[in-house]
C-alpha cells in the first residue's frame, strides 16, 4: 500500500520549469528567499509576488498543489504571527491583560506572514517541478566548491539519494511488522497518547535492526561494486545548462538587482 | 586459463564481547583449495553455516584469508594495488533483491558501476542498453526498482554486474528469497551469460535442481570441502549427501530408492528423461517430455 506513495511531491508535467536544469532551480530558489528577506517595502513585496506569479503560471502546476505545501506550516506561521503581533514593542492600539497590541506589531506580523507564505510558495514550486533524484544531483554540483573546505558533498548527496530509495522499502517493512504485530495481538488504534508511545517500541525495535542490516548489506553491495567515494567518478547523466537556463539566470539576476534596489530606495 | 583458484583458504570470524576483547573465533572456512577454469560454470553446495557465503566473498576481495591464498585472474586478492580491478572483474550478486540495488530508476543503477570505475558517459549508456538487453530487462529501464518482482529485481542487479564488463560473476544464493517462478529467471539469465557472453559463473545455492546445469560442483560442509565433481559424480553419493543435510534432486533419490530395491540402474541420474530411458521407457518418455514441456512453457507464460 506505500508503494504507492510518490516521494517528494513533484507534479508531473511539461513546462518550461520542469525542464529547467536543477541547479538553476535550486540558486534560484535560494535566491528567492534571500531576497524576501532583502526586500522591506509594499513596493518590494509586490515585486516578489509578480515574480512567484510569473513562475507559477510558466510552471503549469495547479495552484491549489501549491497552497496544498502551506496545511503542513500553517501552525508554525499562526506562532510568529502571534508572537509578532503582540510581543512587538511600540505604540499601544489595544490592550488585554498582560498582552499589548501594537501598531508596529500589526506591521510587522503581516510582513512576516507575507514574507513566510511567499516563502513557502518559492520552495514548494521547487520541489513541485523537480524530482528528488534531480535536486540530489544539484546539491552535489552546487556545493561542489564546499569541498575545499572538506566538507563531504559527494557523501551527502549519495546519502540522501540512498535515503530516498530506501523510504518506500523501510515504509513497507514497517507495515508488515505492524502487521505481524497486530497479528499477535499488538494494540496500535488505542487513542491513549502513552499506550500509543508504548506500542510503538515493538514496532521501531525490529525496524531499526532490519534497516542496519540492509545497511550493512547495501555497503557491501556497493563496494562489490567498486564504489570508492566521489574521487574519478563519471556520472551516467551528467547535468548540462541550455539556452533556456541562462535566459532563467538573466531573468533571476534581474529581478534580485531590482530587489537590492527597492531596498536601498527605502520602498 | 585460471578465473579463480583457492589454495588451504582460511577465515577465522573473530567474535568480540560488548568491551571488544576478543572472547572466541570461529572458523568459517578452512584449508580450501578451489580451481575454476575460465567459462565454466560452478556451483557451490551446502548447509546453511557450511562457509560458502564466506568463500564466496574471497573471490572478490569483500573479505581477506585469515591463511592461505587466492588468485582471481592471477592477481592475490591481498595486493590492495589491485583491488579495484578484483572487483571489476569478478561481479558479486547477494541474496536480498532489495538491498543491492543502489538506484531509484532501473537504468541508473545498472549505470552505478561503470559510473564509480570513471567509464565515459557515453560509454555508460551503451553498457546498460547491453546489460539491460543481456538480462531481458530492457523494457523496464525507466521503471522504479520497488516496482519490480523479486526475479526482476535480480535480473536488474545481475545487468548492473554485467555493465561492469566481468570475466566471472559470483552469485551468493541469488535465489534464495525468491518464488518458483523468479528462480527459474534467474538461473535461465545465468545459464545464458555463461553459454552466450561465456563469462564464468560462481552459484552459491542450496537448491540441487539449479546445480544440475554446472560444468563442476563443490559441496561444503563445516568449513570443508566434503565432495566435489561432475553433478553427475556428486549427486551418485546420495547417503553422503544425506548425511551433509543436503537432497539430491528428486529424480536422483527415485533412482537410487530403486536401485536399493534392486532395479539395475546407472549411478547419478540427473533428469527425468535420462531415468526414463534407464527404465527402458522409451516410448513413455517421448509423452512425458512433451507433456512437461507443455507445462513448462504453461509456466512461463
Amino acid at each position: 500500500m506505500f508503494n504507492e506513495i510518490t516521494l517528494g511531491q513533484y507534479y508531473q508535467t511539461d513546462s518550461v520549469i520542469h525542464r529547467l536544469d536543477p541547479r538553476v532551480k535550486l540558486i534560484a530558489t535560494l535566491a528567492y528567499i534571500i531576497s524576501l528577506f532583502i526586500v522591506n517595502g509594499w513596493a518590494g513585496y509586490v515585486l516578489a509576488a509578480l515574480y512567484l506569479v510569473i513562475v507559477i503560471s510558466l510552471s503549469r502546476v495547479p495552484f491549489h498543489y501549491i497552497v496544498r505545501g502551506m496545511k503542513a506550516v500553517m501552525f508554525i506561521l499562526l506562532i510568529t504571527i502571534l508572537f509578532n503581533l503582540f510581543l512587538t514593542p511600540g505604540t499601544p492600539v489595544w490592550t488585554l491583560g498582560p498582552l499589548t497590541l501594537t501598531r508596529e506589531g500589526i506591521v510587522f506580523a503581516v510582513k512576516m506572514a507575507v514574507r513566510l507564505t511567499f516563502l513557502i510558495f518559492g520552495s514548494s514550486l521547487m520541489t513541485l517541478t523537480t524530482t528528488p533524484n534531480e535536486l540530489t544531483d544539484a546539491m552535489e554540483s552546487v556545493m561542489g566548491p564546499l569541498k575545499v573546505l572538506h566538507v563531504p558533498v559527494h557523501e551527502i548527496s549519495m546519502m540522501m539519494s540512498i535515503a530516498l530509495r530506501f523510504i518506500p522499502i523501510l515504509m513497507e517493512e514497517t507495515d508488515k511488522i505492524m502487521k505481524a504485530q497486530i497479528a499477535r495481538g499488538a494494540d496500535f488504534e488505542s487513542r491513549n497518547l502513552m499506550k500509543k508511545i508504548h506500542s510503538l517500541v515493538p514496532l521501531l525495535v525490529p525496524l531499526f535492526i532490519s534497516a542496519f542490516r540492509r545497511a550493512n548489506d547495501l555497503a557491501m553491495a556497493m563496494e562489490a561494486r567498486c564504489y570508492r567515494g566521489g574521487e574519478g567518478r563519471t556520472k551516467m547523466k551528467p547535468l548540462a545548462y541550455r539556452g533556456a537556463d541562462a535566459a532563467a539566470y538573466v531573468f533571476l539576476a534581474l529581478y534580485f538587482a531590482s530587489c537590492i534596489v527597492l531596498r536601498i530606495l527605502g520602498m | 586459463m585460471e578465473m579463480v583458484r583457492a589454495e588451504g583458504l582460511i577465515h577465522d570470524y573473530i567474535t568480540r564481547d560488548e568491551e571488544g576483547n576478543v572472547s572466541g573465533t570461529v572458523r568459517a572456512v578452512d584449508g580450501v583449495d578451489l580451481h575454476v577454469q575460465l567459462g565454466q560454470f560452478i556451483a557451490v553446495l551446502g548447509h546453511n553455516g557450511s562457509g560458502k557465503s564466506t568463500l564466496a566473498k574471497h573471490i572478490n576481495a569483500l573479505l581477506y584469508p585469515t591463511g592461505g591464498t587466492v588468485w582471481l585472474d592471477g592477481m592475490d586478492t591481498q595486493d590492495e594495488s589491485r583491488l579495484w580491478n578484483i572487483r571489476q572483474e569478478a561481479g558479486m550478486i547477494f541474496q536480498n533483491p532489495d538491498n543491492q540495488i543502489i538506484g531509484q530508476v532501473v537504468e541508473e543503477d545498472v549505470g552505478f558501476g561503470p559510473e564509480n570505475m570513471g567509464v565515459p558517459t557515453k560509454e555508460i549508456w551503451q553498457r546498460v542498453e547491453e546489460a539491460l538487453k543481456a538480462v531481458g530487462m530492457w523494457e523496464f529501464r525507466k521503471k522504479s526498482p520497488n516496482r519490480l518482482s523479486g526475479g526482476q529485481k535480480q535480473r536488474v542487479s545481475i545487468a548492473g554486474v554485467i555493465a561492469m564488463h566481468p570475466k566471472c560473476i559470483v552469485m551468493d544464493e541469488p535465489t534464495a528469497m525468491l518464488d518458483p517462478g523468479g528462480r527459474r529467471e534467474v538461473i535461465r539469465a545465468a545459464r545464458a551469460l555463461n553459454e552466450v557472453e561465456k563469462i564464468t559463473i560462481i552459484l552459491i545455492t542450496h537448491h540441487m535442481e539449479e546445480a544440475i546445469y554446472a560444468d563442476h560442483i563443490y559441496v561444503m560442509d563445516q568449513g570443508k570441502i566434503a565432495l566435489q565433481g561432475t553433478p553427475r559424480e556428486v549427486f551418485s553419493h546420495v547417503e553422503q549427501m544425506q548425511e551433509l543435510h543436503l537432497d539430491v534432486p528428486k529424480v536422483t533419490l527415485l533412482a537410487h530408492e530403486l536401485g536399493k530395491r534392486g532395479l539395475k540402474l546407472p549411478a547419478g541420474i540427473l533428469t527425468k528423461e535420462e531415468l526414463a530411458a534407464a527404465l527402458g521407457l522409451s516410448a513413455a518418455r517421448e509423452e512425458h517430455t512433451s507433456a512437461s514441456g507443455a507445462l513448462n512453457a504453461g509456466q512461463e507464460q
